[in-house]
């Protein structure tokens, strides 16, 4: 193999550019800021020097010869007329010059230097420390020269004694300061000796990291690096020039602080104190510090990640009848994408053919890549050629086949199972087809949702992928030992109609068998002419599997030796999170059977509702008369009851709780009343025997909604709190003005008593909307803070790993713990962190 | 070989309901198996899952800051804010709290609680005065006591004029009739200083835990009463007599810190953390709060998950500056020639070389030369 991954880098060391290294590891000396000559070839010594590397495809760099793909670009370097300083460094700059003589550059400190402490180990904060206690040193213990007050005049201009600094003075201080002194202030002195943050050389960066973009116009456009270089090199010629004429100091003066102003924003344009250098069009030049800072610099937009070939992009939309690893695929994304198929004898005829059909016909190619590493498009023109010329070792780029192996992704990937590897199924149409039952991990729906889709292209990235990253291997989640696949919706509805009361003849059964996908004969002949419901699902159950739940209706479910004798299926024991019947059969059987069963009974829920239907209707939400009439009574009561304390609040009869005022203690008591009151309302929704109809049956099954949302649609939606209380906000004592002020009536502050069928009044539409509103407001809001505390959070655990010998350690092999969770144990190898004794201990006897 | 404490409960269950010697080796074999098959994978990125099931919870806990718990004054801090207050390792939480439970002794009855309660609550001069005024001419102030309140807190006078002579050291006071003179020593002195001063004496500590700005006693399920206080201060609430020291709670997990150590304020990090967590209705093992407790205190002070705390303190540069703050950390390299070791994950990111983590962990100890010599090196 001629492409092993070896460990190519082992260290970076970071130090800064003194003027020597500058010139040595320079190509060109720039010495004009004009860019082109008239014909537009780059002029010599210019800033688009062609000695710095290639931008344009096809020329060759002069410097090392290479194309634009071999030259990463040289650097060049400008001589400045007069130095400069450094605006990044000029903290340190000031730091150095108040703890140094400014005479004889040595230490402000009256101990020997040998007896500040020689430590190796000293930490960076110790000697910074030490800098600040001697800055206040009046006179030089060495040579007895008197000391003066330093002070940094933001961003760059440095006072000594109210008395400004020019750079060259600086610099020869910097100078004077030795090697060991360097140290001792917090330096290393063989990669950043004090004068170098002065600036005389200035490096010019290869052309490579700023290239030019030609418009469609023709006309060139340079990069903003480009611009300001520029600008420096112009002012520095101009300060060379007037130097040598002998100008007037103050013209010198002007320009040495313009060109000070110029590299100063080369290296950050947004320092407060001045303003940013701007375009001709008034927009702010983007320069070195805001091309590295921030979302869209180059650490978080290009280096932490990164952008990818063989990836698709597109809609998705569901299909239950894929099995829940494969992703359906449109036959337009198979033909683009593509897998490399190394040839080999035996395999030789099989790409041959690939090869044939070209990039139009499916299952084709799209490339052939010689042993060589040239990489050769199929065209009508090079068909008959790569045909021709195919033979072991070649690598052949074909289409996406059923089988292949995806990866698989939703955003926001806020856990693992946002991105799974699923088998490639290639399908018509124009989305990617998921089954509905994986919407759970990727938190999809099929609103408009896009997803994304990657090909591995590597041997190992395809193993890993099936190995670490296929749907099964997900299903538990790592967060609680939860399933986070399981049958939902529909899925849930439909067994539990099957499992509840359904009978069917034989040939209805083996019909719905077959439309998921269960082609045993030695089952179908165990069923008799007429099949519950319960055996029908019994079908699908593994023959030796046992299980004893419970239901959502708190009743037993009984499965003995693979047959389901007692109770309703439903979303407690197959649906996602909870599905405990899930997780024992993952248990006992494997993923891969787990995987193959959910989907099977899936199938088999929505396959039910399909031939016996499922509608849902306004008049499901009906209540009987007197159902309705009870319901009226207890709102009625309930607010008789509130009219009663609020008398009692007026006339001072109450007595306040403990701990409480007399208005918080009213507002208490109410808020119980009404919030009793909705309760009740929904008891009496559940106890009232309605006909069991689809709406209903979907709340019993646990598939959507609940008796609240049942009786919030029928009957009274209900107290609209806000905060955890009641509306109480608006104008001066009252919610709105149709109230009378310090009004406390149930609908003055929130209560609706209407059920959305009957509609709500207009001062309840209002307190519904304050509500909604707020809740809009709040998911607004969390989404940001909480991606916040994510990417802290992933920031400071990402390289914590279990090491061989069971211990968890950080990167620098830091011991955090002795053993994973006191215990060594997986989540998603166990339940919930824990070993189920009891349960084993049964198994073993049932035996 | 099984760990103790399940052998332990195989053994228990085997006792309870005599299972056969022949049986109970079949399961422990099995336990073994299952706890063999359960064991976490070396190489796992055991950090990235815990940073993910926090990611993905967080989402989905609500922003309401205040938890109404009763009383008004009795607001604490809950859901996302709350656990990022834990996180970032603040000083001072937004709403610290107390839980005091006391001794059966000193807690007979609702009334020996009410004053075991007040004798909690700081009680400053400002709140026990019946009136304080000021004397222009003189410039000096008059405080009068209020019996009534004194009574109800069990102070004496006496006790009340020690407290404010230590309070004022540079005045002069004096006990005249019904009430107690403060008189400055500085003879020139301007009304706003003696403005000042009568705002100084107003908040001179009296008694009781100071920070302590509310209490409420509550009687717990088992009978026990306990002091909820506004405020927290560990470090006098456990020389109480009357306290169960042994189970006091705090909120403020610096404050744990400082007093208990850093074991205690692992607890007390995990202890808060759940206690979010689970208030919000949601489910998540605990061992990846244990790890993330584990991680902010495993150099012996409380570190957040902050730029300045964990993540500011790694070995390598590149992983900080990928983080906040880049050109500060790159600057600060260059100054010290600091070597990056790349050996987290993601300067290996941003370098394209594999990560050392999972299926990018192991190595080949083989020599290259010796490989591609075709001969083994000595």
């Amino acid at each position: 193999m001629e492409h092993n991954v070896f460990k190519k880098i082992s260290g970076i060391v970071f130090g800064m550019l003194g003027p020597d290294l500058i010139k040595k590891m320079s190509s060109v000396k720039v010495v004009t800021p004009e860019l082109y000559d008239r014909e537009g070839y780059p002029v010599d010594g210019g800033l688009m020097d062609v000695r710095l590397g290639v931008i344009d495809p096809g020329l060759r760099c002069k410097t090392c010869g290479g194309n634009l793909r071999d030259c990463m670009g040289h650097f060049g370097y400008l001589e400045l007329a007069r130095p400069v300083v450094h605006l990044k460094y000029a903290d340190i700059i000031v730091n150095f010059l108040r703890c140094t003589c400014r005479e004889c550059g040595k230490i402000l400190s009256a101990k020997k230097v040998t007896e500040i402490t020689e430590d190796e180990e000293e930490t960076v904060t110790e000697k910074k420390a030490r800098m600040t206690s001697l800055r206040n040193v009046k006179k030089c213990p060495h040579c007895n020269a008197k000391q003066f007050a330093i002070k940094l005049e933001r961003p760059t201009t440095i006072l000594e004694d109210d008395k400004r600094l020019s750079p060259i003075d600086i610099r020869l201080r910097l100078e004077k300061v030795n090697d060991e002194d360097v140290q001792k202030l917090g330096l290393n002195p063989q990669y950043a000796r004090p004068e170098w943050m002065i600036l005389t050389m200035l490096p010019v960066p290869p052309v490579t990291i700023r290239p030019s973009i030609t418009l469609e116009t023709g006309e060139r456009s340079e990069d903003d690096l480009t611009h300001k270089l520029g600008d420096i090199v112009r002012i520095n010629q101009r300060l060379f020039e007037n130097i040598n004429a002998g100008a007037p100091e103050i013209i010198i003066e002007d320009l040495w602080d313009l060109l000070q102003y110029h590299i100063t924003t080369y290296f950050d344009n947004n320092v407060t104190q001045i303003p940013p250098a701007r375009h001709r069009s008034g927009q702010a030049l983007k320069t070195i510090t805001e091309r590295i800072k921030s979302k869209e610099g180059r650490f978080r937009q290009n280096l932490a990640g990164k952008r990818v070939n063989y990836a698709a992009r597109t809609v998705i939309s569901p299909d239950s009848k894929i099995e829940l690893d494969e992703v359906g695929v449109p036959l337009k994304v198979a033909m683009d994408l593509t897998v490399p198929e190394r040839v080999t004898e035996w395999n030789l005829k099989r790409l041959k053919k690939f090869v044939e059909n070209g990039p139009t016909k499916y299952v084709g190619s799209n490339y052939v890549v010689r042993p060589d590493g040239k990489k050769k498009k199929i065209t009508d023109e090079t068909q008959e050629q790569l045909l021709e010329e195919l033979q072991p070792g070649y690598v052949v780029e074909r289409h996406l086949m059923d089988g292949d192996i995806a990866i698989f992704n939703r955003q926001p990937s806020l856990h693992r199972m946002s991105i799974m590897a699923h088998k490639i199924r290639v399908l018509p149409g124009n989305s990617f087809r998921l089954n509905p039952a994986t919407c759970n991990p990727y938190n999809a729906d099929f609103d408009g949702d896009e997803m994304n889709l990657h090909i591995p292209q590597t041997e190992e990235a395809r193993a890993e992928a099936e190995i670490l990253m296929e749907v099964q291997t997900q299903v538990i989640t790592p967060k609680d030992g939860s399933n986070i696949i399981g049958c939902n919706d529909d899925a849930v509805t439909g067994n539990y109609i099957l499992t509840k009361d359904l009978d069917l003849n034989k040939e209805e059964a083996i019909y719905l068998l077959h439309s998921v996908g269960v082609f045993d004969p030695v089952k179908f002949d165990r069923l008799k002419s007429k099949v519950t419901g319960k055996e029908l699902f019994s079908v699908l159950l593994p023959d030796d599997f046992d299980f004893i739940g419970k239901s959502k209706n708190k009743e037993k479910v009984v499965i003995k030796h693979g047959v389901l004798v007692e109770g309703i299926i439903d979303k407690i024991t197959i649906g996602g999170d909870k599905g405990e019947m899930v997780r024992s059969i993952i248990s006992k059987y494997g993923t891969e059977f787990g995987l193959q069963f959910l989907g099977r009974i899936f199938r088999l829920g929505i396959a039910v509702l399909l031939k016996y239907g499922l509608t849902t209707s306004i008049s499901d939400i009906d209540l009987p008369s007197d159902v309705s009439q009870k319901i009226r009574e207890t709102i009625y009561n309930s607010e008789r009851r509130v009219d009663q304390l609020i008398e009692q609040y007026h006339d001072k009869s109450m007595e306040p709780l403990p701990g409480l005022t007399l208005e918080a203690t009213v507002e208490r008591k109410i808020m119980e009343t009404l919030d009793k009151c909705r309760t009740k309302v929904g008891e009496i929704v559940s106890e009232s025997n309605l006909n069991v109809n689809p709406t209903i049956m979907m709340a019993l099954s646990g598939a959507k909604g609940s008796y609240l949302n049942l009786a919030m649609m029928s009957a009274c939606v209900g107290q609209q709190a806000l905060r955890g209380k009641r509306i109480d906000l608006g104008y001066r004592g009252r919610t709105l003005s149709l109230f009378k002020k310090g009004e406390l009536t149930p609908k003055s502050r929130g209560f609706i008593r209407n059920g959305y069928k009957e509609g709500l009044s207009p001062e309840e539409y209002f307190m519904h909307a304050m509500t909604g509103r707020d809740s809009l407001m709040d998911t607004a809001l969390r989404t940001p803070k909480s991606g916040y505390l994510y990417r802290r959070l992933s920031s400071a655990l990402q390289d914590i790993k279990i090491e061989y010998d069971q211990t968890v350690r950080d990167a620098d092999h830091n011991i955090i713990q002795f053993i994973y969770g006191d215990d060594g144990l997986d989540v998603s190898r166990t339940e919930n962190g824990k070993i189920n004794v009891p349960k084993i201990i049964r198994e073993v006897l049932s035996d | 070989m099984l760990p103790k404490h399940l052998q332990e409960k195989i053994d228990g269950y085997a006792k309870k309901y005599k299972i056969s010697d022949k049986n109970v080796i079949e399961i422990t074999k099995r336990v073994e198996e299952a706890n063999e098959y359960g064991i976490i994978a070396p190489g796992e990125a055991i950090g990235i899952v815990t940073a993910e099931c926090f990611g993905e919870r967080a989402t989905q806990m609500t922003l309401n800051t205040f938890h109404f718990s009763g009383v008004a004054e009795m607001n604490i801090t809950v859901g996302l804010p709350r656990l990022i207050e834990i996180f970032d390792a603040r000083k001072n939480p937004s709403t610290p709290q107390m839980e005091i439970p006391l001794r059966p002794k000193f807690s007979k009855n609702i009334d020996m609680v009410r004053i075991v309660a007040m004798k909690i609550k700081e009680t400053l001069l400002g709140e026990i005065i019946q009136e304080i005024t000021i004397n222009i001419a003189k410039s000096n102030i008059m405080v009068i006591l209020d019996k009534k309140k004194l009574k109800d807190l069990d102070l004496k006078p006496k006790f009340v004029f020690d407290k404010i002579v230590a309070g004022l050291k540079t005045c002069d006071v004096k006990e005249v009739d019904g009430g107690i003179l403060i008189k400055p020593k500085d003879k020139e002195i301007n009304l706003s200083e003696v403005y000042k001063l009568k705002e100084k004496a107003k908040s001179i500590h009296i008694g009781g835990l100071k920070g302590i700005t509310y209490v409420l006693p509550v009687k717990n399920d088992e009978g026990i009463y306990i002091v909820h206080c506004v405020g927290s201060n560990l470090k006098d609430a456990l020389e109480l007599e009357e306290a169960d020291t042994e189970n006091i709670r705090t909120n403020n997990i610096f404050e744990t810190s400082t007093v208990l150590g850093i074991e205690a304020a692992r607890a007390a990090i995990l202890q808060e953390s759940l206690h979010v967590i689970r208030g919000q209705g949601i489910d998540l093992n605990i061992r990846h709060i244990m790890l993330l407790a584990d991680v902010m205190t495993r150099t012996g002070i409380v570190k957040g998950v902050t730029r300045t705390g964990i993540s500011g303190e790694k070995e390598s540069v590149i992983a900080r500056a990928s983080f906040e703050t880049p050109i500060k950390h790159i600057i600060n390299a260059t100054l010290i020639g600091e070597r990056d070791p790349l050996n987290s994950v993601i300067e290996n990111v941003v370098i394209n070389q594999p990560v050392p983590l999972g299926t990018g962990l192991p190595k080949l100890v083989a020599k290259k030369e010796a490989m591609e010599s075709g001969k083994p090196k000595k």
